[in-house]
Parts: structure tokens; C-alpha cells; sequence
């Protein structure tokens, strides 16, 4: 049973090795495969060498085959003269011998036609030469020959073709010796010529000759092989010179990337090297041209933003000193108002120390903007249960809230909602919803909730006033925007605080968005991306409550994402169960 | 009389309405108005505590406090109109013991000075001790083998905290209460920058001290960890 069990194990291991091999071998394959074809894609050099060479092969072959035809033709119409020659006056000697064997009165016997091969063959050269023809004399169908040759080496279509006609034909063929006479030497080769012999009797002969081609052959061979290694070594030379070519002008074209590439990195002093006037050179000077103006014109704005915090460093500065004065002063009036018997007075004193209070506020958030606007703003970003600040911005609210009778609940999970964010950021933002809430709530409940997911934490500030009418969600965030211009600014707000939590918001990477519709309140959306670098997608809370009635669905706010993919809200996998 | 106060600032107007402010809180105040006549007066006047504007004609507040700090231990609060640069830090390692930011509410400005001055209302007799220091409570002294260590009252007043309950584990905002005397959450960077000067000058060796010891992630204890 174990022994069963074991054996079962070590075959699935096996499967499992076979399989891991064999996945392992095709996730090479795919892998060289990726490599290559990221070459590919990359080099123009690889690109220029493999093109030059695929041409050049074209071109080195057609070139090639072309010298080889004209090559043979020359060699073979050489050939094919004799042979003509050969075979026309071979079958002059024939027909005279077989006119005379005619006039003897004794018909051509075997012996005759042995006799005229024999002759012509001697014509052709002593025996041992490669180069002797064979000859054959056909009478009717058959044939008297030399011994070695197989008479079917004669095709067919040239015997044909010779019937009743009085001139010489001629055409290649394979010259096949006989297995027995010549069991060592090959078919080759060859050319076959030949004409119709008729004696007066009216007996027809066909008389062929076979001319063997070795020579040409073997001359064709040699031209055929000397052409193939100069066409190999011709495309490989086309290629190296590619290579050297091609190199030559991407060796400044790289270098002139990296360059671009280190300028675009933020090296802004790196500059091309220009060496001479060609294409490169030129393509150096209007690169260096780029960069130096490029280079300017982030220096100007540096600067410009340099200044511009200065300014408002200064600004600050200056404007707090007589302020803190100011303020001291109206504080002494406030403390001993009720010593002045002047009501007018005692009054003015009220309502130097309230405005000035508007008056601070507003000069913080206008340098809180200007710091924004100057990309002074920098994130102190930390790991902070928002659950811990929403407590906070809640209970400071708390008397504000007990003052318009405003019950303010918070939902949130039991679990901490961790996320790396600037407390001091996130809780003024909050503090400005959750006090919007409740100016405008008109003394109905403000719910706060807060949810998290795995990329983002939420915290959600509802409630049930008069809310936004369509459009207005974009509006709210604009500086010193008011609802409604006519109504009376019941509260000392300044006109900047959404402006300055959009900002908030942005800086974190994270959204602030307005939902509202007309009488049925509003909603306002921060959602937080939980590490510093994360990138939020979709955020655990839905942007439109439970309770809307839907008459506010186009005023999503929408354009205040701040970067990446608009998430697949309003839907209902948007909202939270 | 509560108290002498020097009042360093360049504009009049200021220094003038805080001289205002505190006399009629019954402090004794008294107004230089550039940095390089701080130090005469500063002799001369005694004061229980210094109001220190940074930017200064003559010479800047920076060297002004480490220059007062260099003769005593008075206690020093500075006046800053940049809330979030890193003169805050810079001036409370040169010696500051505190900080309010312009604009501010008289009623500010006085609860620091007070906060500032608190300590001088009539201690108990008391002994304490950490590690090989001896901590007379009454008498402002700290003392390692018999030799006193000098200490600023703030500084004094930080490790007698700590000292009181050293089995206590103490969060900076605690500590902010309970020696600055801030009602609600103010800036860390305060107890930060102070448990650093104090412990140049009690640990034998600053960067593994075992008189006052971080507790990594809720704050600092007395004693060993």
C-alpha cells in the first residue's frame, strides 16, 4: 500500500519534473525569442546589416546564375560547332559507304554497319579519349554501336525528330554506359546529334553521335564553385560594409541619445559634441541650440518661482508684524470693552476683534495658496490612522455643531485605517468639510464615514442641506466661489478653503470630489492613496449616497482626479455594500 | 510683580503693545529693539525671561540666543513670523525653550510666558534620582558624583518629569503638556530638539543614552530601558 502510494508520488514528480522541463525549455524559446526581436526593434544597425544582406544575396545570386548561362553557352556552342561538324560529315562517310555497298548490289549487312561505327569511331579520336563520341547507327529499330554506351542514351524525341528529314538535329542528353563494359564509370553528360542516312534502296539508317561533355562539365563546376565562393564572400563583404557604414552614423546618432536622454533626466547642462558639418553635426548644433533654450527657460521659471516664494516669504513677513500689532491692540479694546460707556464704541471694539480674526484667516489661507501655487507646498507625509484625525476634526467641531444643533455621527470600521498621509493636511482638509457640513446642513445630521480598501483609504462628509444644484460640484472648488452671491455670509469662512483642500488633496495624490443635488444636500469625497506612491483607482466609498434621488447624477466631480485612470464610477461595484 | 521680562524687537509698534500686554498682566517689561544692544541691557536688567524677535538689526536673534544662553539658563521665547521653515528648529537649537508665531493672540503670548515662568512658584523638597544622577528638586540642582551639572530651568524641568516616574513611558505630546504646558497638540519638534540638548549635557555618552531613553514609536522614559 505505502510501497503503491510512494511509487504513485514519484511518478507524479516525474510528470511534474517532465512538465517543468518542458514549460522551462518553451519559456527559453519564448524568451531568445523576446531577445531577438527586442534587438530588433532597437538596432537600427541589425536592421541595416540584415536587409543589405538578404539583398545582396538576391542580387549576387540572379548576378551569378545569369554569368553561369552565358558561361555554358559559351562552352557548349563551342562543343555543339564540332559536333555538328563531326556528325555531319560522319553521316556524308555513311552515306557513301552504304551508296557504295548499295551499288555492289549487295545489301547493307550487319557486318557493314559494324564496319561504318567502327570507322567513324576511330574518326573521333584514338581510343582512350575521353573526349571520342560514340556513335550509333540505327537501322530501323536497331542499333549498331559502340560497345559502351547504352543505345537508349539517344533519346527518343531526337530519333523522332530526325525521321524523314535531311539535316542534323541535335539536343543534350545523359550519356548511360553499359553496366558490364564500363561498371565503374557514371552517366554524364552529353550531347546527341544526328540525321537520317537513305540509300537508294529506300533503307533508312539513323546514324547518332554522342558527345561526352566531361570537360565542359567539369569546367562548368569549377566556374560554378569559384562563382559561389566570390558571391559568399562578395555578401559577406556587403555586409561587413553595412555593418562599418551603418555604424558610422548610429555611433553619433546613440551618443546623441544618451545625451538627449541625460539632458531629459534633469542634466540640463549635458551639450553634443559637435565635430564637423554633416547631417549629425547639424542635428548637434539644433540639439544644443534646444537644450541651451530649454535650459533657459526652466532657469527663468525657477527663478521666477524662487522669487515668487520670496515674495511671499516677505509678504508673510512683513504683513504679520503690524498685524500681531493690530491684533494685540483689538484684543486689549475687546478685553476692556465693558468699561466704555460709548455703546458705539463698545460695539466697534466687537467687531474690530471679529473681522480681524476673518482678516488672519484669510492672510493664512492666501499664503497657504500662494505656497501652493509656487510649488512651495511640500508633503510631510507619515503612516497616520485617519480614523484618529476624523476624532479629532469631530470633537473640535463639536461645539460649532452643538451651536446650530447639528448632530454629527461618524461611521468606521472597528480596524485602523492606516495610510501614509500629513496629518496636518488631511485634518485641515477634513476640518473644512466637516464645518462646511454643518453651516450648510441647516441643522440637519452631518454623517462622517471613513472606509478603506487595500489601495485607498476614503473619509466621506455628508449632509442633508440645501446641496448643490448640477454644475455647482465643479464650482465649489473654485477660489473665493459662493453658492449663492445674494445670500448673506452668515460664516467667517474665506472663500479659499476648498481651493486650498483640493490642493491638499492633489498633494497627497488623492481626490477630492463634490456630489450634490438640489434640496437633498451634498457630499464631499476625500479619497487617499494609503502608501505615498500609490495610484488610486477607485475609492471604497461611493460618491453618490444611498438616499440620492438621482436628480444630481450629472454632477459628479469629475475633473478633479488628479492623474491616472477614471474610475468605473457612478456603478453600482463602486459602491460599498 | 510677577515677573522681569525683556522684550527684543525691531519694530517699535510690536514691542511696544507687548510691553502693553504684559505690564498689564503685571509682568516688568522692558524693550531693545537691535540685536547687538541685547547683551548690556540683558546684564544689567536680569530678566526672568526674553521675548526674542529672529530677524534683528545689529545682530541676528540666532546669535542673540546663543549668546544669552552662553551666561544663563533664563528662559527664552522666541517670536517667529515663518511658521514652516526651519528657523523654528534652528532657533531652538541655538537655546530657545519655546516658540509663538505671528500673528499671535495676546492671550497666547501670556499663557507662554506664564507656562515659562510657572516654575518659579514655591517647590516641594524633593529628591530624585536616575541612573548615577542626583536630582535635588528643590534646590534646581543636578549633580553626577557630587559635581553639578548646569542645566536650564526648561531642561531641569524635563528631566524631573521624566525622573518623577521613571517606570513611565512619556508621549511628546505628554510632555508638551506637562513641561510646556500646552493644553492641546502643539509641535513635537519642541521635546525633540530639547531631549537632544539635554542630553549633551547629562548623558556620558549622547548617542547611547541612558538617562532619558527613546521608547521607539510612543516617546521618551527615564532611566534604562
Amino acid at each position: 500500500m505505502t510501497h503503491g502510494v510512494a511509487q504513485a508520488s514519484r511518478a507524479g514528480d516525474l510528470r511534474r519534473r517532465a512538465v517543468g522541463l518542458l514549460t522551462g525549455a518553451g519559456e527559453r524559446l519564448l524568451r531568445a525569442w523576446r531577445r531577438i526581436v527586442a534587438a530588433w526593434q532597437r538596432s537600427i544597425q541589425l536592421r541595416v546589416v540584415t536587409a543589405t544582406l538578404a539583398l545582396s544575396v538576391v542580387v549576387v545570386s540572379l548576378l551569378g546564375m545569369t554569368l553561369l548561362r552565358q558561361v555554358t553557352d559559351g562552352l557548349l556552342s563551342q562543343q555543339r560547332d564540332t559536333a555538328l561538324a563531326e556528325t555531319t560529315a560522319g553521316i556524308r562517310i555513311a552515306q557513301n559507304q552504304l551508296d557504295a555497298a548499295d551499288e555492289a548490289g549487295s545489301t547493307a549487312s550487319n557486318l557493314l554497319t559494324r564496319q561504318i561505327v567502327r570507322d567513324l569511331t576511330f574518326r573521333g579520336g584514338a581510343e582512350g579519349n575521353a573526349n571520342r563520341p560514340a556513335v550509333l547507327l540505327f537501322r530501323d529499330n536497331t542499333p549498331t554501336y559502340s560497345r559502351d554506351v547504352e543505345p537508349s542514351s539517344v533519346p527518343q524525341q531526337l530519333r523522332d525528330a530526325t525521321l524523314d528529314k535531311n539535316s542534323v538535329f541535335w539536343t543534350y542528353t545523359l550519356i548511360t554506359y553499359d553496366s558490364e563494359q564500363e561498371p565503374e564509370r557514371a552517366a554524364e553528360p552529353g550531347l546527341a546529334a544526328g540525321g537520317q542516312i537513305r540509300t537508294p534502296t529506300g533503307e533508312q539508317y539513323g546514324l547518332y553521335y554522342l558527345f561526352p561533355l566531361t570537360e565542359q562539365e567539369q569546367t562548368l563546376d569549377l566556374v560554378r564553385t569559384a562563382l559561389a565562393t566570390a558571391g559568399l564572400v562578395l555578401v559577406l563583404l556587403l555586409g561587413a560594409i553595412a555593418g562599418l557604414v551603418t555604424r558610422q552614423v548610429v555611433t553619433p546618432v546613440r551618443l546623441a541619445a544618451q545625451i538627449a536622454e541625460r539632458f531629459s533626466a534633469g542634466r540640463l547642462s549635458e551639450r553634443m559634441v559637435v565635430k564637423n558639418h554633416d547631417d549629425i553635426g547639424r542635428l548637434a548644433i539644433s540639439f544644443n541650440q534646444m537644450a541651451g533654450n530649454l535650459q533657459r527657460q526652466i532657469g527663468q521659471l525657477e527663478e521666477l518661482s524662487r522669487v515668487q516664494q520670496q515674495f511671499v516669504s516677505d509678504v508673510s513677513h512683513e504683513l504679520r508684524t503690524p498685524l500681531t500689532t493690530v491684533r494685540m491692540a483689538a484684543d486689549v479694546l475687546h478685553e476692556s470693552r465693558e468699561g466704555f460707556d460709548d455703546p458705539v464704541v463698545r460695539r466697534s471694539a466687537e467687531l474690530l476683534q471679529a473681522q480681524l480674526d476673518r482678516f488672519e484667516s484669510l492672510l493664512a489661507d492666501l499664503l497657504e495658496i500662494s505656497r501652493f501655487d509656487a510649488g512651495a507646498a511640500v508633503l510631510n507625509a507619515e503612516p497616520v490612522d485617519v480614523r484618529d484625525i476624523v476624532h479629532a476634526v469631530t470633537e473640535a467641531a463639536a461645539p460649532l455643531a452643538a451651536s446650530r444643533g447639528t448632530d454629527v455621527s461618524i461611521e468606521m470600521p472597528s480596524t485602523p485605517c492606516v495610510a501614509e498621509v500629513d496629518a496636518r493636511r488631511i485634518e485641515r482638509v477634513l476640518r473644512n468639510l466637516v464645518v462646511n457640513a454643518i453651516e450648510h446642513g441647516e441643522g440637519r445630521g452631518v454623517q462622517v464615514r471613513v472606509a478603506a480598501d487595500d489601495d485607498a483609504v476614503a473619509m466621506a462628509v455628508r449632509d442633508h442641506g440645501v446641496g448643490l444644484k448640477p454644475g455647482e460640484s465643479s464650482l465649489v472648488f473654485h477660489r473665493f466661489w459662493r453658492a449663492d452671491p445674494a445670500r448673506a455670509r452668515s460664516t467667517g469662512g474665506t472663500g479659499l478653503g476648498l481651493a486650498i483642500a483640493l490642493e491638499d488633496a492633489r498633494l497627497h495624490g488623492g481626490w477630492l470630489q463634490a456630489w450634490g443635488e438640489p434640496g437633498g444636500g451634498s457630499l464631499f469625497r476625500l479619497t487617499l492613496p494609503r502608501s505615498d506612491s500609490g495610484d488610486l483607482r477607485a475609492s471604497p466609498i461611493s460618491l453618490i449616497p444611498d438616499d440620492a434621488t438621482g436628480s444630481g447624477l450629472d454632477s459628479v466631480g469629475g475633473p478633479y482626479r488628479r492623474t491616472g485612470p477614471v474610475p468605473a464610477e457612478p456603478t453600482e461595484a463602486g459602491r460599498r455594500a | 510683580m510677577k515677573g522681569r521680562v525683556l522684550i527684543v524687537d525691531d519694530d517699535t509698534a510690536l514691542a511696544e503693545m507687548l510691553g502693553i500686554v504684559l505690564r498689564n498682566e503685571g509682568y516688568e517689561p522692558t524693550v531693545v529693539i537691535r540685536g547687538d544692544e541685547v547683551l548690556p541691557v540683558f546684564r544689567e536688567f536680569k530678566p526672568d525671561l526674553v521675548l526674542l524677535d529672529l530677524m534683528l538689526p545689529g545682530k541676528d536673534g540666532i546669535d542673540v540666543c546663543k549668546e544669552i544662553r552662553a551666561e544663563s539658563g533664563v528662559p527664552i521665547v522666541m517670536l517667529t513670523a515663518k511658521s514652516d521653515t526651519v528657523d523654528i528648529v534652528v532657533g531652538l537649537e541655538s537655546g530657545a525653550d519655546d516658540y509663538v508665531v505671528k500673528p499671535f493672540k495676546p492671550k497666547e503670548l501670556v499663557a507662554r510666558v506664564r507656562a515659562r515662568l510657572r516654575r518659579t512658584d514655591d517647590p516641594k523638597p524633593e529628591m530624585l534620582a536616575v541612573g548615577d544622577l542626583a536630582i535635588d528638586v528643590a534646590g534646581h540642582s543636578v549633580k553626577r558624583d557630587g559635581t553639578a551639572i548646569p542645566l536650564t530651568p526648561l531642561e531641569f524641568d524635563l528631566l524631573a518629569c521624566l525622573a518623577r516616574r521613571p517606570w513611565q513611558v512619556f508621549t511628546r505630546e505628554e510632555l508638551l503638556e506637562k513641561v510646556w504646558g500646552y493644553r492641546h497638540a502643539a509641535d513635537t519638534r519642541l521635546v525633540n530638539v530639547h531631549v537632544q540638548r539635554l542630553r549633551s549635557k547629562v548623558e556620558l555618552d549622547p548617542e547611547r543614552p541612558e538617562v532619558v531613553v527613546t521608547v521607539r514609536g510612543v516617546g521618551y522614559k527615564a532611566g534604562p530601558a
